[in-house]
């Protein structure tokens, strides 16, 4: 998965990550954050575990409006409405861990 | 190109296993604060500190919301005071101390080590007078932490400044009785010490560091812990590779806000610390892996030999991780910071005895042991001798932070809160060692061959 993620984006990619019980409008929640402030989805991919749901996005930083921390805020604040855990975090926190 | 078990695992790995950045540590040289006036000096070291250090904190934090990451603590190392004060006619070193408190606390930090003297060989003045105002440094400060090196495997072991430490330690512990004589928690005797380590209380800044530097230390055994028990039961080569595969994904953790705190303070990246740094929490302890390997109680038969393999295990992981490795780098054995480690010495298993083996084959000693308050001032230096043989001989760095806690018995607990946790008093023998500490002198360097 996200093999063809854009390279021009490259540093300026975010990971989102919800996690939670599975229900109606959660990534249609999280998209329209990411929308209203100009931040592009590259990539969706999801799972269920157990009864909870994992989603992950790859979103493209490079034109957004806000800065990273409000961007978190903003998320953490749908996740509390809809009632998940969504958390955003820079790419290389897992590029360097899981790639040389 | 990453796959979502990936992601899942470094989310895991956060959330679940404590794993954490545990310290940025800015080491600063304040080599070019000396000055004949102690009051010039002094007001050198705090603009200096806060010129490099004014936004260590904050990019700190910003860093750890942008990736995700916990970063525990954000420090300050510095030269050991002893060699920056020495041209100041002074006779009070204490204000020195405070003057480092004040910096620290402007700055943000909750510790800042260097109150420091080098005197394997021997001692200079400042040497003996900053050494001889420990205490009261300690106890008038609340942010600053003090280590004396005593020996190297190059200069051998320096039996006056250790027998000296034997009595610092115990007056450490009587002013500052009020707090569980917590200022010991904050006094490292180092043999072999580091000059890059980032880990407090024992970190200072080298004579031979830049100007400034960035050093991390990283931790996570809760994560190497979850690792191991993934691998029950299989041989012994598969646990290792376990654990080397674990740590590597750690310390690129570390290597990461290394270099990206570095580039944003726009100072030199210097290396990454590899030891695994257990914390009170349940489950982010070395006593557990110990466990999880095998082993029923930490400190029972076999645990040396596990703490070897993990020890090294950690390192040949971490070493391929990162650009640059150094500092302590190894498993640590606080007594106090370690959940396991209390559990195990309040069933019996773990003595002070098995501490002392253990510390031959990990870093870095023995780490926060709370003694008897009686304890002799010779008792503790006859501790402190036969770890600086064990760290001198095997050419690595050992330390001592012990503290005979004023009052308490065995059974007891000193109780410091936070990351310094709590720690059962435990006995020590009751033959001393006086003649043979009272001889004063030096114990010669080793013998590098004849190596058995």
């Amino acid at each position: 998965m996200f093999t063809q993620l854009k390279n021009e984006s490259a540093g300026n990619r975010v990971i989102v990550t919800v996690l939670g019980p599975d229900r109606v409008g959660i990534i249609a929640g999280v998209a329209q954050v990411l929308a209203s402030n100009n931040i592009n989805i590259l990539d969706i991919s999801q799972t269920i575990l157990q009864e909870f749901l994992v989603m992950v996005m790859v979103a493209d930083i490079s034109r957004s409006n806000v800065d990273m921390l409000t961007l978190k805020e903003n998320l953490a604040e749908k996740g509390r409405e809809i009632g998940v855990r969504i958390d955003a975090q820079h790419e290389d926190a897992f590029k360097f861990m899981h790639r040389i | 190109m990453l796959t979502l078990q990936e992601i899942l695992e470094t989310i895991n790995m956060v959330q679940e296993e404590n794993l954490d950045i545990r310290t940025i540590t800015m080491g600063i040289s304040l080599r070019d604060c000396a000055d004949p006036d102690p009051l010039r000096a002094r007001q050198k070291i705090y603009d200096k500190i806060m010129r490099y250090a004014g936004s260590l904190v904050r990019t700190g934090e910003e860093i750890e919301r942008e990736y995700g990451i916990p970063i525990v603590n954000k420090r300050i190392s510095v030269t050991p005071i002893a060699i920056v004060a020495e041209s100041s006619a002074t006779g009070n070193f204490v204000d020195f101390a405070q003057t480092l408190d004040e910096a620290a606390a402007s700055v943000g930090v909750n510790f800042i080590g260097g109150y420091s003297a080098l005197v394997h060989k021997g001692f200079t003045k400042a040497d003996r007078q900053l050494i001889e105002s420990i205490p009261q440094a300690l106890a008038a400060t609340q942010r600053v932490c003090s280590s004396v090196n005593v020996a190297t495997t190059k200069a051998g072991i320096n039996m006056d400044a250790i027998y000296l430490m034997g009595r610092i330690i115990k007056m450490t512990a009587e002013l500052t009785e009020s707090s569980d004589s917590v200022g010991c928690a904050k006094l490292v005797v180092f043999t072999n010490a580091p000059e890059d380590n980032p880990f407090m209380a024992g970190a200072f800044h080298g004579v031979g560091e830049p100007e400034c530097v960035i050093n991390i230390g990283v931790s996570g055994p809760g994560v190497v812990k979850k690792a191991v028990e993934t691998v029950k039961g299989a041989d012994i080569g598969v646990l290792a590779e376990t654990v080397k595969k674990t740590a590597f994904k750690i310390t690129r953790m570390g290597e990461l806000i290394g270099r990206t705190a570095a580039q944003r303070l726009g100072v030199p990246f210097g290396i990454v610390d590899i030891s695994l740094a257990p914390t009170p929490a349940i489950g982010d302890s070395v006593a557990e892996i110990i466990e999880a390997i095998g082993v029923e109680r930490c400190g029972t038969h076999g645990t040396t030999a596990a703490l070897a393999l993990l020890n090294d295990a950690v390192k040949k992981g971490g070493a391929m991780a990162s650009s640059y490795v150094g500092g302590l780098s190894g498993a640590f054995i606080p007594l106090s910071e370690d959940s396991g480690m209390i559990k195990a010495a309040e069933a019996g298993a773990l003595t002070l005895d098995k501490l002392e083996a253990m510390t031959s084959v990990c870093s870095v000693g023995l780490d926060m042991i709370a003694v008897p308050g009686d304890t002799s001032a010779e008792v503790i230096a006859a501790i402190i001798a036969d770890e600086a043989a064990i760290g001198m001989i095997n050419k690595k760095t050992t330390a001592v932070r012990i503290i005979p806690a004023v009052g308490k018995k065995i059974g007891d607990y000193v109780e410091f809160g936070g990351l310094l946790g709590r720690a059962p008093v435990i006995s020590v023998k009751t033959f001393t060692a006086k003649e043979f500490i009272r001889r004063g002198g030096r114990i010669p360097a080793p013998i590098q061959s004849l190596t058995n």
